[in-house]
């Protein structure tokens, strides 16, 4: 498949799937279309620095910095509260269905691979929630230096 | 003039409480929690409030004066119109076009009946999660396997809000839809509904498994709130086992 085929799969399935869960976990609507554009926005980072070989975790690392960014402005240009538009933007980077194999590998009795999903697991989170903190503190300081303009 | 005073605080606390309360209840971070607490109390005259503030009790105190009040939290989940609507009060209330009153008022009508979707759409939400997620997931282009997943996705997630409503042990819910999304992918799969059963089931949990939590979990714990953050890697940790020995048990033994 051609890759600017892929990427727009890539957007549209993350726009989709993010907009989706939206609904489950109760976004306001008129948040629910940025929300999942803040999900397709992660998703594309990260899928663009994979297949760059980034490797994995700098490629969630960025992608948090980017779906904490976009979350502020997000919020501010709805006036909402910042989280409204990060936790739909982390679904399609989060370790949840890595964590579900880990488990069931744990539990079917490959516990190397077990093992491994797990580091994975807490690695990824790590980074995501890492690269969160990073864009709050880009964010404070951004308006520090507003304030003082 | 001090037992006015004294009366006023407990009202004020009572206020923060249900406020925290609402968010916690919602997924909210707990520095945000935190912050509508003070900024509650703040603007009821309180300058020096001291709040405590983990995922299962909520403790608020005001300094110089006899009043501390705990709640306890019982269920939690994410709910984004809770915090949204909290937020959206307590800054109303800072501007001053609520008073105390309707503040506490507002609270306990948001506490007793949120707005939600209708139920159609939260199915229509776990279906659109589970087909388009398998994909992202397993960045295998598998258009065959799509249905399969989303329909099991979506009973699986039904399955789950269901069992939460009638037990307050919220593993058994996640242990109940697992399994039966599992055993439902393996007979569609058996059937020749579907191609591949481990894409199948990525799919299909990914409406119940608890990805932002951890991740949540880890935010906390950075931002410095230990207790919360270990609470919800915990939480976030037993609902993975519950849904995976759901699916396990089925690997298992047929």
């Amino acid at each position: 498949m051609n890759y600017f085929v892929k990427l727009i799969i890539q957007v549209v399935l993350s726009y989709v799937g993010t907009a989706g869960f939206g609904l489950i976990i109760n976004i306001p609507k008129r948040a629910l279309n940025l929300a999942g554009w803040s999900g397709a926005l992660g998703w594309m980072t990260y899928w663009v620095l994979f297949e760059a070989g980034s490797g994995r975790m700098f490629a969630n690392l960025v992608a948090g910095i980017i779906v904490g960014i976009g979350g502020i402005i997000f919020s501010h240009i709805k006036r909402m509260p910042v989280i409204l538009f990060n936790i739909p933007g982390l679904v399609p980077l989060v370790p949840g269905a890595t964590a579900y194999q880990a488990v069931s590998s744990l539990v079917l009795g490959n516990f190397d691979q077990a093992i491994a999903l797990l580091v994975k697991v807490s690695m990824v989170a790590g980074s995501i929630a890492t690269g969160f903190m990073i864009a709050q503190i880009i964010g404070e300081w951004y308006y520090k230096t507003q304030l003082k303009l | 003039m001090s037992e006015d005073k004294n009366a006023d605080a407990n009202e004020v606390v009572d206020t923060c409480l249900l406020a925290g309360r609402l968010m916690i209840e919602g997924g909210s971070e707990m520095y945000r929690v935190e912050d509508t607490v003070r900024r509650i109390a703040y603007n009821s005259g309180q300058k020096n409030s001291a709040s405590f503030t983990t995922l299962t009790g909520v403790m608020i105190s005001i300094k110089g004066q006899p009043v501390t009040q705990f709640g306890a939290v019982n269920h939690r989940g994410i709910d984004m119109e809770k915090v949204d609507r909290v937020n959206t009060l307590s800054r109303r209330y800072g501007n001053k076009e609520l008073t105390l009153n309707q503040l506490k008022n507002e609270l306990e009508k948001l506490d007793k009946n949120l707005p939600t979707y209708p139920m159609w759409m939260q199915l229509l939400g776990a279906f659109l999660v589970s087909a388009t997620m398998m994909i992202i997931f397993t960045q295998k282009y598998d258009w065959f396997d799509i249905p399969l997943a989303g329909i099991t996705g979506t009973i699986g997630y039904l399955v789950a809000f269901y069992v939460t409503r009638t037990t307050s042990i919220r593993f058994i819910s996640d242990f109940l839809g697992s399994f039966i999304l599992g055993a439902l992918a393996m007979l569609g799969v058996h059937f020749g509904l579907g191609h591949n059963l481990n894409s199948i089931l990525i799919g299909a949990v990914m409406p119940l498994v608890p990805g932002v939590a951890i991740t949540n979990a880890l935010r906390d714990m950075l931002a410095g709130h230990l207790l919360s953050g270990l609470e919800r890697a915990l939480e976030a940790g037993m609902s993975a086992c519950a849904i995976s020995v759901g699916i396990a048990v089925l690997f298992r033994y047929f």
